[in-house]
């Protein structure tokens, strides 16, 4: 008996479970990984929310989390996330499809590799780079001022909601570069093509072939910078020192800091709230998604 | 009677030798740990334990390891601390995350528990100290000159005690800085718009909630009463002072923080050396000092090495180096007194206030941590 005839003759659903398992098997390691580095400190942080210093059950945590200037910590945290997710990420946009649909290639690769940089450039550094360029006393005021015109006196702060929503826009622009320049490259030069044979100027034809063929990717991106900006912590800490109420910023008073002493289960239930905000917008996401997406299929 | 002289002598002669292994063998009883002699270095609680000073830098030797951490070099004088015990008795020191906060620290004790590269000795901000003899991650232990700390500034079952520490104050670049601020009540005027930062956001980092409350004590505030502080950070912002920017060398360098409050130590070892023109001045209107706390973890892997740690910054060498580098060592008042006091050290510290030094209890504390954390962003924001 061939080897191959002793196989066919096992029963079917021992081959199918064979089956399964070397299907699976190619995602043990991601499987690994997600256990480790998701699930388990996902747990870890759902109980510890609930949980008193003294490991006794409690809602304490959560009344703290849902109350005074944590409340606030949660609502400023959601509409800076959604300020610099939505603009930079209609930006972005704009920005890849004028590079993608200029002609020079060499522009074309500066720009991804230039976003590839820019897009991880985060933290103490960055919000060092702004102060030192458009601080008070930074190296582009001087510039201005010497022109004249001191921006500082006409209504720019850096250190503010809208300073840092700027310097945010700074990593998130290129991010959104990087993620949709593939869906913009899988918009056929051919449609457009047929839809001006058609008669569509370019406006019909982002209204009706390009904005419905890209907008679930859009969407994808834009979900993407929002949770960059929710969990982004260093920069605005270094920028504010507290005066503007952030969610990641409380975390990290509880987590990790000099101060707080033995609450740091107030920092989980912060940070399950944050949990929560993500599984919401994951929510409305999908909902979209599936709606935006329906001709597709 | 020659013969029976001798006789009488050998007596004698034996008596006393007797009589010698006798007190040494009471001595070894308690003496260093001899072959055999169990003494647990994880829990000796002082240096008797192990004989004395002797055995105890035999034992730490032996272990040849002290894992530290959240030292940074240039906070007080920890670079050349390290330095000199390493070379003075010939041990490694691991130095893990310099630049980690407190409550780092106490995470990663529990962390690496068991581990041979877990943290020995640890150096936190007293309510953290508090906090972890709490939860019993600290082991008792009383250094030599444990009766020169005072009462207020250690745990009496000896789980930590203070050791370092210092004012808050003013440092200001004065190559661009008109008119020298002595004060916080300086600082409210408009020759200092855009110029005042805190090292730090007050619900995170000590010094920056340190200044909070020594802008309380100079608004009629107290160690009960933090408000006053909070109010004054607000006019502060609101006169357009205040930069909400973490103070740091760096943005000294830049022109952004020409003002920092900070604790004096760190306004000389931080900024200072860099800026010749730095001035630091302890304000005339609120003094608010705090000293960083000492403490053992109860599962040290090097338990011998971390008590000589903590001898050696409690000897007079280990008091003097905090000195040079310009922070206050606890026991300042003893090394004035018997003058083993390093005088230029002493005298090049920014002048402070003169009689005993008054501290908040925990409970104050804690209140005034919770206010803060609550008051802050919208006293000083908008």
């Amino acid at each position: 008996m061939s080897p191959v005839r002793a196989a066919d003759s096992q029963p079917l659903g021992r081959r199918r479970a064979r089956a399964a398992f070397r299907a699976g098997a190619g995602i043990l390691p991601f499987g690994i990984y997600i256990t480790v580095f998701l699930a388990v400190p996902a747990v870890a942080v759902m109980v510890g929310a609930f949980r008193s210093p003294s490991g006794h059950w409690t809602w304490q945590n959560i009344s703290i989390a849902t109350h005074g200037v944590y409340a606030h910590g949660f609502v400023m945290s959601i509409e800076l996330s959604l300020l610099t997710s939505v603009v930079p990420g209609v930006l972005g946009v704009v920005v890849a499809n004028a590079v993608l649909t200029s002609r020079g290639r060499v522009l074309r690769r500066i720009v991804s590799s230039a976003s590839g940089v820019f897009a991880q450039f985060g933290g103490v550094p960055l919000a060092f780079l702004f102060i030192a360029t458009l601080g008070t006393t930074g190296l582009v005021t001087d510039w201005m001022k010497a022109l004249g015109f001191d921006p500082w006196n006409h209504g720019f702060d850096l250190y503010t909601f809208f300073g840092v929503a700027l310097v945010y826009t700074y990593f998130q622009l290129p991010l959104m570069v990087l993620v949709i320049t593939p869906a913009l490259e899988g918009l056929r030069p051919a449609w457009r093509e047929a839809a001006s044979g058609l008669g569509a100027r370019s406006w019909g034809y982002w209204r009706h072939v390009g904005g419905p063929v890209l907008f679930p990717s859009f969407l994808g991106g834009v979900l993407l910078l929002f949770a960059t900006s929710l969990s982004a912590y260093a920069t605005a800490e270094v920028l504010t020192s507290g005066s503007i109420p952030l969610t990641s910023i409380q975390i990290g008073s509880f987590l990790n800091g000099n101060v707080i002493a033995g609450q740091q289960n107030v920092g989980k239930a912060l940070g399950l709230g944050l949990m929560v905000v993500i599984a919401v917008v994951m929510v409305l996401y999908g909902m979209v998604q599936r709606r935006a997406s329906r001709w597709s299929r | 009677m020659k013969v029976r002289l001798r006789a009488a002598l050998a007596g004698v002669v034996a008596l006393a030798v007797g009589g010698a292994l006798a007190v040494g063998g009471a001595l070894t009883g308690f003496g260093p740990p001899s072959a055999g002699a169990a003494v647990n270095p994880s829990k000796a609680t002082s240096a008797a334990a192990f004989g004395g000073m002797a055995g105890l830098v035999k034992a730490a030797k032996k272990e040849g390891t002290l894992n530290v951490i959240a030292l940074p070099a240039d906070w007080a004088n920890y670079g050349t601390i390290i330095n000199d015990f390493e070379k003075k008795y010939g041990i490694t020191v691991n130095s893990e995350n310099p630049d980690g906060t407190s409550a780092q620290e106490v995470t990663t004790v529990s962390a690496e528990k068991g581990q041979s590269r877990a943290p020995d000795v640890l150096d936190l901000s007293t309510s953290f100290a508090v906090a972890a003899a709490a939860d019993g991650l600290l082991a008792p232990y009383k250094v030599a000159s444990w009766n020169e700390i005072p009462t207020a500034a250690k745990n009496l079952n000896g789980d930590w005690y203070d050791d370092y520490g210092g004012f808050v104050s003013i440092g200001y670049n004065s190559n661009v800085v008109k008119g020298a601020p002595t004060s916080f009540k300086d600082l409210l005027k408009p020759i200092y718009k855009d110029q005042v930062a805190l090292a730090g956001n007050p619900t995170l980092s000590g010094s920056a909630f340190a200044a909070v409350y020594a802008a309380a004590l100079a608004n009629g505030g107290s160690f009960g009463d933090i408000e006053p502080g909070i109010t004054y950070f607000h006019k502060l912002a609101a006169e357009g002072n205040f930069v909400p920017v973490t103070g740091s060398e760096s943005t000294v360098e830049s022109g952004q923080t020409p003002i920092v409050i900070w604790w004096d130590y760190l306004e000389e070892s931080q900024v200072a050396h860099q800026f010749p023109g730095w001035k630091v001045v302890i304000p005339s209107d609120g003094h608010y000092a705090a000293y960083y706390s000492q403490a053992i973890s109860a599962s040290a892997p090097h338990p011998a090495a971390a008590r000589l740690w903590e001898e050696y910054l409690y000897s007079t060498t280990g008091q003097n180096l905090w000195l040079q580098g310009s922070a206050r060592p606890i026991e300042l008042a003893s090394l004035v007194k018997d003058g083993t006091v390093d005088k230029k050290a002493y005298a090049a510290l920014p002048a402070g206030p003169k009689g005993t030094i008054t501290f908040p209890t925990v409970a104050q504390t804690t209140a005034a941590e919770n206010l803060v954390a609550q008051g802050w962003a919208s006293a000083i924001g908008g």
